[in-house]
């Protein structure tokens, strides 16, 4: 199976802190990748990383087969990203808004034109259209943020909890987006915090204090660590590290 | 180019959506140029006096009435203490106090010098001077009047004349000189606070994140941020010149392709130095305030309303990277004067330095990756 | 309520960039200001044309150029270049002496000396015209020395309240006042569209905190902080820039609270009217920063404005203020002397809270 994504050693420091402690893994063409851990484990900073946003402190990051120190400029071409916080302008409609970001990614306006209907009707957002996307609700926010991080087609999406705070009907949707990108061929590389959301992906990373604690499949893991559900290794794991430091 | 081209579209939409920012941009300069423009003069056309006149003689009121004949002067009393006035120059109703001696006309008469006491309010030390010289100049004359009767001959006269000729602006126009020069303020405050506000306030909502991972180049998106602010600022400087022109008929001597040519350079500048502060903050409060402080400490050392000879040498030393002083020398030297390409060939040169110095700081300042 | 004063505390001193700014801007400020602005000039470039070129004519040159206010440029030979040079800027003021200046002289006649300034900045020229001025009478003076034969009037000048005509006496209050006043306003309408923007003003607003107590909570900190500004500028300007204290510092100081008080008030009404922390930033400071500077008072007299802007100055909360601490510090004015200003600056400060709580309940009841 083809790489898109090789992390081998990867440190991150902000002065004394270590944000990514030696990290290591590998993520293959089409595969769900899920970015487990609490606050603060350092799942942001590794998406910085992998987006070009951040450069690490040493470590080898290849992405879509580019190096992330040297090509983290073609790196971008070939990635989608949605952050944590809402990226999208408040002060644009939802055609601006496509419009602007499929511009920046050189898409021909007949392009782009076509994607903005297919969005609209993809995500019912008909009576929206008018309006400045500081008045949508929040999922619908989000649902059209993923869909302008994907608009450039791009082989491996990158999203940064993109379902915090969204109600679960909502979520529910949002995973069905992610899952049709899927299997369209792309990699997606997701982080949440929400441990239900792990059961959707092929495979999982568990990060504590900037550490990776655990990596496979769900249903491994769970095996592995005797477990009903992911959140139990995710207390265990977290606990776990904890009482190690005490 | 295309990248470019959604940049200033999105640009533009957001500046002309918010319907408060439009009057601030381009109503309030025209309103403060109109208005403040009247407010700059040096010039003082009255001042009130008040005497102690303990000599109560014909030579006493004679010196009075010449003060009262003075358009200058105002005489406000006449009473026998200092100290009787000094709730009236507390409360700034009276300025100068002219105190005329006892003994005044009987030395005056005897061939003996008399002593007579001025106090001005010297709160404003400039106008005092200013004031006190009229009022000596009255009673010079009223002196050498006396002299002459007495004598016959004028003894004191003023022997070397001073002929002044006021090139430029014969009649001492204070607007021809503080029009241009608060023209150039406002569209500096404007260009540099609009693009000082603008990239970190990306930062501080988070859509520079999603810009960053986007292919777009660097200078694509300074080009991008810079542009819009940059028609801006020269829409507000055109159209201040033409009010220059029509309302407080300023003269322009100079090429006005050069003035603009110039300015066009200079906005730059000013934006290049809000953009690259910009860029060094993580708050637009952060940004506004650096903005805030070199922007007042260039207006008010930009010798526009304090002359640049009177600041000590080290304060013209701190002048070299106040952009606002050599715009307002450019402008004036141009538009008063009619200098030439190569008379301000040096001024050109600076702000230009400066103008590419500042674009590559916000450059190299302005990471796609920290 | 408490808590929520401690959190905005905390808020603002545990940014030290911000923290460093707030209190390093002011003092940067006075001291810059206070030590670099001047009314009068020195060293200004000048020319001489000397047609005459004899002792007499070479000795009064000697004198222009010797004196702190002048630096001789060059001695040029003919008219012709004059322009030439005024228009690179380098040269204020071309002195002519005449070919038959010293025979004037002698013979008692009165000689002219011409004086060319450049008025392209007509205070600079009007100020160097009256050096040269008062150099040729003293030059004068010193070639009639027979003079104290006769009855003369000596005059004595006292220069009340300002003995050495200081420009620093009139600037110091100026700028204490334009610090005080847009540091104030600016922190207090950006934090509050800040709050605005972010959405975090709602969240408070449905808290049972009161919008009064919110707004108190704001504004507190700022108090507090502006005031500590307020003192540290009045100890400089006393230590460093001998400012004299002939009024009560204490008058002095709770004037100063009054007046941040405004401009504190000022900045809340500007944020109620303010979208963003854009629009409130570019009203609190480039819709205020100029008008502030030139309609206070500050630099140019307010009497000797056209009459219409004299009553727009009245508007500005900065010239009473201004007048206040002028009188307080220089003229040793008491509260009675001043009340009638302390009372506008009380108005001005109802009217923007009254103004500003009108603005806000009514985009309470709007949502």
């Amino acid at each position: 199976m083809e790489t898109a994504v090789r992390v081998v050693n990867l440190v991150k420091k902000f002065g004394n802190f270590v944000a990514n402690d030696n990290l290591n893994f590998e993520v293959s063409k089409g595969e769900v990748f899920g970015f487990l851990g609490a606050n603060g484990a350092g799942k942001t900073t590794a998406i910085k990383i992998l987006c070009g946003l951040s450069k690490p402190t040493s470590g080898t990051v290849q992405v879509a087969g580019f190096d992330a120190y040297h090509q983290s400029e073609k790196i971008k071409q070939n990635i989608g990203y949605m952050s944590q916080k809402f990226s999208l302008y408040d002060d644009l409609t939802i055609k601006e808004n496509i419009r602007f970001y499929g511009g920046i990614y050189g898409l021909s306006s007949k392009f782009i034109k076509q994607k903005t209907d297919e969005y609209i009707t993809q995500l019912q957002l008909e009576q929206y259209q008018k309006r400045f996307v500081k008045d949508l609700p929040l999922g619908i926010k989000q649902k059209l943020a993923f869909s302008v991080a994907n608009i450039h087609n791009p082989s491996i999406i990158f999203l940064d909890e993109p379902t915090s705070g969204v109600d679960p009907i909502t979520r529910r949707q949002f995973w069905d987006l992610i899952y049709a990108e899927a299997h369209k061929g792309k990699t997606i590389f997701v982080s949440t915090h929400y441990m239900d959301e792990a059961e959707y992906c092929d495979r999982i990373t568990i990060m504590v204090d900037g550490k990776i604690a655990a990596l496979g499949t769900p249903n491994n893991l769970k095996r592995d660590y005797k477990a009903n559900n992911i959140s139990e290794i995710f207390l265990l794991l977290a606990r776990g590290i904890k009482s190690e430091n005490h | 180019m295309r990248t470019i081209f959604f940049l200033l579209q999105k640009e533009f939409i957001q500046i002309f959506r918010n319907k408060m920012m439009l009057p601030i941009i381009f109503v309030m300069p025209i309103i403060q140029l109109l208005i403040l423009s009247y407010t700059a003069t040096f010039e003082i056309k009255n001042a009130d006096i008040a005497f102690v006149d303990l000599s109560q003689s014909r030579s006493s009121r004679e010196l009075i009435a010449k003060f009262k004949g003075s358009p200058f002067f105002t005489i406000k009393g006449n009473a026998f203490s200092i100290k009787q006035y000094d709730k009236s120059m507390l409360n700034g109703d009276i300025d100068i106090i002219i105190k005329i001696p006892n003994d005044f006309e009987s030395s005056l008469l005897n061939g003996r010098s008399t002593f007579v006491q001025l106090i001005s309010d010297a709160v404003n030390g400039s106008a005092a001077n200013l004031m006190t010289a009229y009022a000596l100049q009255i009673l010079f004359d009223f002196n050498r009047n006396i002299i002459t009767e007495t004598y016959g001959k004028d003894l004191m006269s003023s022997q070397i004349k001073i002929l002044p000729r006021y090139w430029f602006n014969p009649e001492l126009n204070y607007k021809t000189y503080m029009v241009p020069g608060i023209l150039v303020l406002l569209v500096s405050l404007i260009g540099a606070f609009l693009s000082g506000m603008n990239v970190v306030r990306e930062k501080e909502i988070g859509t520079i994140e999603q810009l960053n991972v986007t292919p777009i180049k660097k200078y694509q998106f300074i080009i991008g941020k810079l542009f819009p602010f940059w028609v801006i600022a020269m829409v507000d400087l055109i159209f201040g010149l033409i009010l220059a022109k029509l309302v407080f008929a300023i003269p322009i001597l100079g090429s006005v392709a050069l003035i603009l040519g110039v300015a066009a350079i200079y906005m730059i500048l000013v934006l290049a130095f809000g953009l690259f502060i910009s860029t060094i903050t993580d708050t637009q409060q952060q940004a506004m305030f650096i903005a805030w402080f070199f922007f007042v400490i260039f207006i008010i050392m930009s010798g526009l309303f304090t002359p640049v000879e009177g600041m000590p040498k080290w304060a013209q030393i701190i002048n070299i990277i106040n952009p606002i002083a050599y715009f307002i020398d450019f402008m004036r030297l141009v538009m008063l004067k009619g200098a030439d390409f190569v008379d301000v060939q040096m001024q050109i040169l600076k702000i230009t330095v400066y103008a590419i110095t500042m674009l590559g700081l916000s450059i190299i300042r302005y990471r796609k990756n920290a | 309520m408490k808590g929520f004063i401690i959190k905005e505390f905390l808020q603002i001193f545990r940014d030290y960039r911000s923290m460093a700014i707030l209190f390093g801007i002011p003092i940067a400020q006075i001291m810059l200001f206070g030590f670099a602005l001047n009314m009068d000039l020195n060293n200004a470039h000048i020319a001489i044309l000397d047609r005459a070129k004899d002792a007499y004519s070479i000795e009064f040159s000697n004198k222009i150029a010797s004196s702190k206010y002048f630096i001789l440029d060059q001695n040029i030979q003919s008219e012709k270049g004059i322009e030439a040079s005024f228009r690179k800027g380098k040269i204020k003021e071309v002195i002519i002496i005449p070919k038959d200046f010293t025979k004037k002289l002698m013979n008692g006649e009165g000689a002219d000396i011409q004086v060319i300034a450049d008025a392209s900045d007509p205070n600079t020229a009007s100020i160097l015209v009256n050096y040269t001025r008062a150099i040729a009478t003293d030059f004068q003076q010193s070639m009639q020395q027979n003079l104290k034969e006769i009855p003369i009037i000596i005059p004595q000048i006292r220069y009340r309240y300002n003995e050495s005509l200081k420009s620093v006496y009139m600037f110091v209050p100026g700028i204490f006042t334009i610090i005080l006043m847009l540091v104030s306003a600016m922190m207090t309408s950006i934090s509050i569209a800040r709050e605005k923007e972010l959405g975090t003003m709602e969240i408070l607003l449905v808290s049972p905190i009161k919008p009064v107590q919110i707004i108190m909570g704001k504004v507190l900190p700022y108090v507090m902080l502006s005031f500590i500004n307020a003192t540290v500028i009045l100890v400089l300007s006393y230590f460093v820039f001998g400012m004299p204290f002939n009024g009560s510092i204490t008058l002095l100081l709770t004037e100063g609270l009054l007046f941040i008080v405004m401009s504190l008030a000022l900045g809340i009404f500007i944020s109620t009217v303010s979208n963003s922390q854009q629009t409130a930033m570019l009203l609190s400071m480039f819709a205020l920063l100029l008008p502030t500077i030139l309609l206070s008072g500050f630099i140019f007299p307010i009497e000797n404005m056209p009459v219409i802007l004299q009553w727009i100055s009245n508007i500005m909360p900065s010239k009473w203020f201004i007048i206040i601490v002028k009188d307080i510090m220089l003229k040793g004015a008491n509260f009675m002397d001043v009340w009638k200003e302390t009372l506008i600056i009380i108005s001005m400060t109802l009217f923007f809270i009254v103004l500003s709580i009108k603005k806000f309940n009514i985009r309470l009841s709007e949502n």
